[in-house]
């Protein structure tokens, strides 16, 4: 046994409202950046519908994830490694930029600069990618609440999968949306796809990263990743990927996506699993198996001989103590709720959703019948094989029974907890139907529906006491690291080239451009004007006052420690 | 007889370009290890490329070698071995011609699509056209000295370039051998030389990515957070300030 710990999260999908807060956020900490304007780390797609990029689970086309070959091994599905190399001077299964979508912008300028004329200007929609007009027919939530369904569902690859009946009955609509981050599988396919040997999962969490120095821009990590979680930077010519917000997860706070979630839906924790029997369980021969393997290649954090291996495997006490109350473990394995997106893919994902029970409470309600009733709650998921079977397509590899299972002790939770609330007596033969305990059942739904951060986020922080090193400017000089003093501008090979920045450096550079820029790439040939837009009250940007008689417009008086005033530390 | 004009060209051109070949990738990799890449466009378009790029990329690939054999290897070898002149002849036109015409067509392909397909073109830097322009040069005298050296005119490049070609890494310099060869072989000599000297500031630094390595490691890779690419490592708390631990 070698024991590994794991950072994984669990989304419970009946939380969910679509709001797209995670996406927005995230985009605004990683992704908002030229060469990855169509890029969404994370992403919420209603189901049923296409996803982000276009039809990606369809994996007979795209080819993503693992397979077992003829001898029963698991090869990737693209090809083995030679094949891998024989192709990669162009990657036949890499989407193009339209199966995401092309990126725009508007032409905000002409409302301002057009001549008088009769009709209003418009702002038209210039693309992103070429500069030129574009017409918008398609971008990242283009079928969200299920938008232009009847057209665009039925390409939904899960759905295609469901039988017939199913597709007819798809009058009779239902939905819910599946928020997606980079899943940090334990048996990564887009990094097994990488020809460079970029991608690599931190051993001490299990977070998968892609080595920005290392990548050459091969591309096969696209096709490999089965959730097209992997995206190409068209302007740096290298893969970038969810990190997890690891600068977060290292000191102990959530990620962004599950920081912001107004829902609440989110849980974060470690996982501890045994690293050497991830490979025999992603090799598990039917597909509708590879759920429980995956359940059992996690480890039980309370038993003694699993915390006597972890410490012998240098895991600190305090991320074993964190595991034991991770809310990932008991959900996933404990009250068994939650499920993995796609186990088929054979990837060993790490983000586990709890299947939504709304669809059915939903159908429930609508005939008038009480929908908090057990008897009329679990008869309906039993009859109403539209939605289980899709879930099950999405989580268990088409099995129905761990779908049904999961949504029965959903229901049966509801049921039992609405005697306690009523303050009747709460009837223990509901969490017996499900095998449960009263007691356990209680214990779900405080965790599902009442517990508190530190209750959802279970992050022991990272053992990196660096904060010296961290703080950049406090004691060492703040331009003493590799490759020089990296003052801002582009290296000679375009954006992005050169070293990296330390983050103070940057900081200095942002706020100095920012004060002093009135369009966007700070033109030298137009005299510069202080867009008090743009001013954060901070400092004095040149121009912003006449200068002074006899005195040349010198370099702007920024940070310089005059004024007592003047806020100048950027605040991380 | 050797004038001043083939010492220049022959001698002193090849090294200068040499040298700035070497130290340009070993600056190249220690200043802008992030802008290693091959830059690839195929997220623009990838209908012309799928045709385009392994044609040329395989084609150059074997002139490649092919350029290895009749540069690097003496014809007292081959002959040692019992190729005799014919044989070489016919093997080296034939296989040469072929390389050099899918590397022709496939160039060929990704320069119009380089043009013609608006977001790849936009995407093109200042420094990607001048590098076109000189592979292009190389690669037309390149098949113009296959055919013309080896039909037309012949021209025993095996007993001339070569020799001066093996002689700039043993330091035994005859640049009166260049001075006799036709005048395309050497324009294809210097233009070659010059693109040497371009390759380090180019995307053409790719080709020192080459992931061979890929087949023989495990799948997936596993780092641990000390060893990050770029950090810099902190101090242990008892250690003073300013001193850099080293292991």
């Amino acid at each position: 046994m070698r024991v590994m710990a794991q950072m994984a999260m669990v989304m419970n999908l009946d939380k969910c409202i679509g709001c797209h807060t995670c996406s927005v956020t995230c985009k605004q900490t990683w992704t908002n950046r030229t060469g990855m304007e169509y890029v969404w780390f994370n992403n919420v797609e209603t189901r049923p519908g296409q996803g982000y990029p276009r039809t990606y689970e369809d994996q007979d086309r795209w080819q993503g994830g693992w397979e077992l070959n003829k001898r029963g091994r698991l090869t990737l599905k693209a090809g083995n490694r030679l094949k891998n190399l024989l192709t990669i001077f162009s990657s036949p299964k890499m989407p193009s930029i339209q199966d995401y979508y092309e990126p725009w912008t508007y032409d905000y300028e002409t409302l301002t600069d057009a001549p008088l004329q009769e009709h209003t200007p418009v702002a038209r929609p210039k693309s992103l990618i070429s500069g030129k007009n574009m017409d918008i027919s398609w971008s990242a939530n283009w079928d969200d609440d299920l938008a232009g369904a009847p057209e665009l569902a039925k390409d939904d690859p899960v759905l295609q999968k469901v039988s017939d009946k199913v597709r007819f009955e798809f009058e009779q609509t239902f939905m819910f949306y599946l928020p997606r981050i980079c899943e940090h599988c334990l048996n990564p396919s887009c990094a097994a796809s990488c020809p460079s040997g970029a991608i690599y999962k931190r051993s001490e969490d299990g977070i998968v990263l892609v080595d920005q120095d290392k990548c050459r821009g091969w591309r096969k990590c696209v096709t490999g990743c089965p959730y097209k979680k992997i995206y190409f930077n068209h302007r740096t010519g290298k893969a970038e990927k969810c990190t997890f917000c690891f600068p977060r997860i290292e000191v102990g706070l959530p990620t962004v996506c599950a920081e912001t979630c107004v829902g609440r839906l989110r849980y974060i924790g470690l996982v501890l699993y045994d690293a050497d029997a991830v490979l025999e369980a992603a090799s598990v021969e039917d597909d509708r198996e590879l759920l429980d393997a995956q359940r059992q290649v996690l480890l039980d954090p309370d038993d003694p001989q699993v915390v006597r291996e972890a410490e012998r495997a240098g895991i600190p006490r305090d991320w074993i103590d964190a595991a034991q109350r991770s809310p990932v473990w008991s959900l996933i394995n404990r009250y068994e709720v939650a499920l993995p997106l796609h186990p088929e893919y054979r990837t060993m994902p790490m983000v586990w959703y709890i299947p939504p029970l709304s669809p059915v409470v939903d159908v429930v309600s609508d005939t008038g019948e009480d929908a908090e009733e057990r008897g009329n709650l679990f008869a309906a998921i039993d009859s109403l094989r539209i939605p289980v079977e899709y879930l099950a397509e999405l989580f268990t590899a088409g099995d129905t029974a761990p779908v049904t299972a999961v949504l029965k002790r959903l229901a049966a939770m509801r049921s039992y907890m609405r005697d306690i609330n009523l303050g009747r007596e709460p009837d223990e033969s509901i969490p017996e139907a499900v095998g449960m305990d009263g007691e356990s059942l209680y214990d779900m739904y405080r965790l599902l529906a009442i517990a508190k951060y530190d209750e959802r986020y279970v992050i022991p922080p990272a053992h990196a006491e660096q904060a010296h090193g961290l703080e950049e400017l406090a004691t060492e000089c703040s331009l003493d690291y590799e490759g020089g003093p990296g003052m801002g501008g582009w290296g000679p090979f375009g954006e992005g080239s050169g070293g990296t920045t330390p983050i103070a450096v940057e900081n200095f550079q942002a706020l100095k451009q920012r004060q002093t820029t009135n369009t966007l790439g700070d033109p030298e040939d137009k005299e510069r004007r202080v867009n008090l837009l743009n001013w954060d009250g901070k400092g004095k940007p040149e121009g912003l006052f006449p200068p002074k008689p006899g005195q040349d417009r010198g370099a702007p008086e920024l940070m310089d420690g005059t004024d007592p005033d003047a806020e100048t530390d950027p605040k991380p | 007889m050797t004038t001043t004009l083939d010492l220049v060209l022959w001698v002193v051109l090849p090294y200068a370009c040499l040298a700035v070949f070497v130290v340009g990738h070993y600056w190249r990799y220690r200043y802008d290890k992030f802008g290693w890449t091959t830059l690839s466009s195929q997220l623009y378009e990838s209908r012309l490329l799928r045709w385009g790029s392994p044609l040329f990329h395989f084609g150059i690939l074997a002139v490649f070698l092919g350029h290895v054999m009749g540069l690097g290897i003496p014809k007292s070898w081959t002959e040692a071995v019992g190729v005799s002149e014919g044989v070489y002849h016919v093997l080296a036109v034939g296989v040469g011609a072929v390389a050099g015409f899918c590397t022709l067509v496939g160039m060929a392909i990704l320069v119009y699509r380089r043009r013609t397909v608006g977001p790849v073109f936009s995407a093109t830097t200042r420094m990607d056209k001048v590098m076109y322009l000189a592979l292009a040069v190389v690669i037309l005298l390149g098949i113009g000295n296959t055919v013309g050296g080896n039909i037309i005119d012949h021209y025993d490049y095996r007993e001339g370039l070569s020799v001066w070609f093996r002689g700039i890494f043993r330091f035994d310099l005859r640049p009166e051998l260049m001075a006799e060869a036709p005048f395309t072989f050497q324009a294809h000599a210097v233009t070659a030389f010059l693109l040497f000297a371009l390759w380090p500031f180019t995307r053409l630094v790719h080709v020192f990515s080459a992931p061979i390595g890929y087949l023989w490691r495990p799948y997936v890779p596993y780092r641990s957070k000390e060893d990050r690419l770029g950090q810099r490592r902190g101090n242990r708390g008892w250690e003073r300030v300013g001193e850099n631990r080293r292991r």
